[in-house]
């Protein structure tokens, strides 16, 4: 069947287009886009019952959502996420991509596991699911792991995510092999030696609730020693989950030096800080930790500048066994693909993005970052669609959710802007029914 | 004369009104304790549960003798640490201990945050007996019970707190009331073992503990974990009491008529030296009697108010 989107507001930065369009898709790929175009402009017009036509009058029809940082869980922790309620939560949320992150049991550090995410996720047939794999041996930072073998099997980056990379011989070696492949390298980075023991960012908050504190510098001195690796080497380098002000400036400093950094945020970094932890609720205990409003600013304004490139969800799956319990033993994490669009929507309505820019962020750049072929309403390409109703005021239901999990802080906040329509190659994963 | 609430997580979110009403109450019951026949049956058919998630001698005893001195029931439980990957979980727990109907439940727990979680999932009247870090109100309950006995007031004193700030909810429990009720508070220690942004609790900070008890109306000694050597804390337990322990020269410092207090159990020899903690102007040993009385109070104001 194809698709004729009419009269949406379309916003597609890899063309430089913002107006009233319509968009034809023919066999999955989007075929046309243009001013007016007529019912009858699919090919087959004696079969045009096989046309659907959608009217997206005073909707936003965006290219694809893509988030470059998930965690699926599948393998080894179905009881939390898997392939498929990860792909359902994805299409829930407007994304069509999806990259999920190898810490699975077992980890994703062979083909056998690659391909079985790559089938798992085909099986489903609901969104594109791009895994990364580990840098290192079940991530434990001792030898690399069989890069070309991995992109072979399917594999987009590498990563050790949840995990930083505490050796930098290592972290030099894994730039430069990925570096030959040319793919990048994700970096969570973290001084495993200076957040020891701590459950929430160090500051104020931490003091007075006597917990014990992660230090921005835990964070920054990662950063600045893999911007430094990335530019000895001349590698691409892409910086997961980046939280502090101290991090913010690195990378705007080395890309004003040229140096191949990219970087990613997530909402809660822009939407929540760490004086939101008086009440040891355990869904707002995260690695990186929500950090001080200082912070939150600095993330803002590197949003608005271009330092950072994407925001990603970090969507992290985890049950009540590990959220329903004391703060010091409660798993690290956040569910993120439900509420993404509409957390980041208020960078707009706050005049921090504009739509294009937040477009670009949740799209075109991460598909750019892991050098994938989406992000963009050209045609020719594959027909990944986000239909949205900005105006669309809701409220967050986690008991609604498509996630196996629940551990969301954002329950029960009004957001504005809600997706209508996610189409992926061509056929409408989802609807919204409410 | 009622506590307008269901229970006792910390000293932060107490007024000043409240702090004095339990503080009044527990000079009330001193007077208990030294009667020949040391019970009332004020609170007769009250079951009070010690759930004890760390190990504790004076505190449990204390809350024990307190109840039991109100003819209250007492069930002590020494639960171990709960753990993610094995045994009952601490909500659990709390749901079957909640099933049978207990009146007051006293927590102490490593991790902070766990009495917060705790007066979340049952109905029971909830009081701290020290969470991780965080806070043991009851401890700074007995130290401004102690200090009023001694100095008439709070107000207008000056108080050091000497040590491991970071660690101590002692000493958390305390810069929240005793800041309230009006004192000028300093805290004093290795820098290692100072929080970030101390001050911003309206706290003055020294790294030198001579500046931080130079003409303290109290001195306030907290232990140090002898396994934060381990850590880079601080080098040697030598060093520590070189520096930063108390003893006789450095009391000098201090007030005329200064006190000494310690929340125990002590090192001797480490925070402290024996000359200054067996000495006149140490109060130690009132601090453990005013505890009984403190927790009498507490166990009092909550079972009728709480209903």
């Amino acid at each position: 069947m194809n698709l004729l989107i009419k009269g949406g507001r379309v916003i597609d930065p890899s063309q430089g287009l913002d107006a009233k369009m319509d968009i034809l898709v023919e066999n999955g790929k989007i075929s046309k886009i243009g001013k007016s175009i007529p019912d009858g402009g699919a090919k087959a017009s004696k079969k045009a019952s096989a046309l659907q036509v959608i009217d997206a009058c005073n909707l936003l029809v965006l290219p694809g959502l893509v988030d470059m940082h998930t965690h699926l869980r599948e393998p080894g922790y179905e009881y939390k996420e898997t392939i498929e309620t990860g792909s359902e939560a994805a299409l829930a949320g407007g994304f069509t991509s999806i990259a999920c992150m190898p810490n699975t049991d077992p980890t994703n550090d062979n083909r056998s596991v690659t391909e079985f995410i790559i089938r798992q996720a085909a099986k489903c047939g609901l969104v594109n699911v791009y895994p990364v794999a580990a840098i290192s041996k079940g991530s434990e930072g001792k030898g690399l792991t069989e890069f070309g073998d991995l992109l072979e099997a399917g594999a987009v980056a590498f990563s050790d995510d949840g995990k930083p990379v505490m050796a930098g011989g290592l972290m030099r070696r894994a730039l430069e092999y990925a570096g030959s492949f040319g793919v990048p390298i994700i970096s969570h980075c973290e001084d495993a030696t200076l957040s020891a023991g701590g459950l929430m960012n160090e500051g104020l908050t931490s003091t007075e609730l006597g917990l014990p504190g992660i230090p921005s510098i835990s964070e920054e001195v990662m950063v600045a020693r893999d911007i430094l690796i990335a530019a000895y080497t001349e590698t691409a380098l892409h910086i997961a989950h980046v939280s502090t002000a101290g991090s913010v400036d690195l990378i705007r400093d080395a890309k004003k030096r040229g140096v191949r950094v990219t970087a990613e945020t997530a909402p809660h970094y822009f939407c929540l800080s760490e004086e939101a932890l008086t009440e040891f609720d355990t869904r707002l205990k995260m690695n990186p930790p929500l950090r001080s409003t200082a912070d939150v600013a600095a993330i803002k304004k590197g949003l608005r500048d271009g330092t950072l490139d994407a925001i990603a969800t970090d969507h992290a799956p985890q049950s009540s066994i590990e959220k329903e319990v004391e703060f010091e033993y409660a798993a690290n994490g956040i569910i993120g693909l439900e509420t993404s669009l509409g957390l980041s929507l208020r960078l707009v309505e706050e005049g921090i993005l504009t739509l294009p820019q937040l477009v670009e962020k949740m799209s075109l750049n991460p598909a750019k970052i892991l050098r994938l072929k989406k992000g963009t309403l050209k045609p020719g390409t594959d027909a990944d669609i986000t239909i949205i109703d900005p105006e669309k005021a809701w409220i967050v239901d986690v008991k609604k959710f498509r996630s196996k999990s629940r551990n969301s802080p954002f329950g029960g906040w009004q957001l504005k802007g809600k997706v209508i329509h996610t189409i992926v190659a061509g056929v409408v994963k989802f609807t919204d029914r409410e | 004369m009622k506590l307008a609430r269901k229970d006792i997580l910390g000293i932060r979110e107490l007024t000043v009104e409240e702090i004095n009403l339990v503080l009044d109450t527990a000079e009330s019951f001193i007077e208990v304790s030294t009667r020949e026949i040391k019970k009332v049956p004020t609170l007769r058919g009250v079951t009070v549960m010690n759930l004890f998630y760390e190990p504790s001698t004076r505190t449990r005893t204390s809350f024990e003798i307190a109840a039991k001195r109100l003819s209250a029931d007492t069930i002590n439980i020494a639960a171990a640490t709960s753990s993610v990957v094995k045994g009952e979980t601490f909500v659990d727990t709390a749901k079957n201990l909640e099933a049978m109907n207990p009146d007051i439940i006293v927590l102490r727990h490593s991790a902070a945050g766990a009495p917060h979680m705790l007066s979340r999932v049952v109905r029971q009247c909830v009081i701290n007996a020290g969470d991780g870090a965080h806070e043991h109100p009851t401890q700074a309950l007995l130290d401004m019970m102690t200090i009023r006995e001694k100095k008439k007031r709070i107000a207008g004193l000056r108080v050091a707190i000497i040590g491991d700030i970071a660690h101590s909810r002692v000493a958390r429990s305390n810069i929240y009331g005793l800041t309230k009720m009006g004192a000028k508070v300093t805290v004093g220690g290795p820098s290692t073992m100072m929080p970030r942004f101390i001050d911003r609790l309206g706290v003055e900070l020294h790294h030198h503990v001579d500046d931080a008890i130079r003409d303290a109306d109290i001195i306030m000694m907290l232990r140090i974990q002898t396994e934060r050597q381990d850590m880079s804390v601080f080098p040697s337990l030598r060093e520590y009491a070189n520096l930063f322990g108390l003893n006789r020269k450095r009391m000098a410092l201090a007030k005329d008529d200064v006190i000494i207090m310690h929340p125990g159990p002590m090192n001797r020899g480490v925070e402290i030296s024996p000359d200054v903690a067996d000495g006149p102007y140490s109060v130690i040993l009132d601090q453990v009697t005013n505890g009984v009385a403190v927790r009498m109070a507490l166990l009092y104001l909550l079972s009728s108010g709480g209903n």
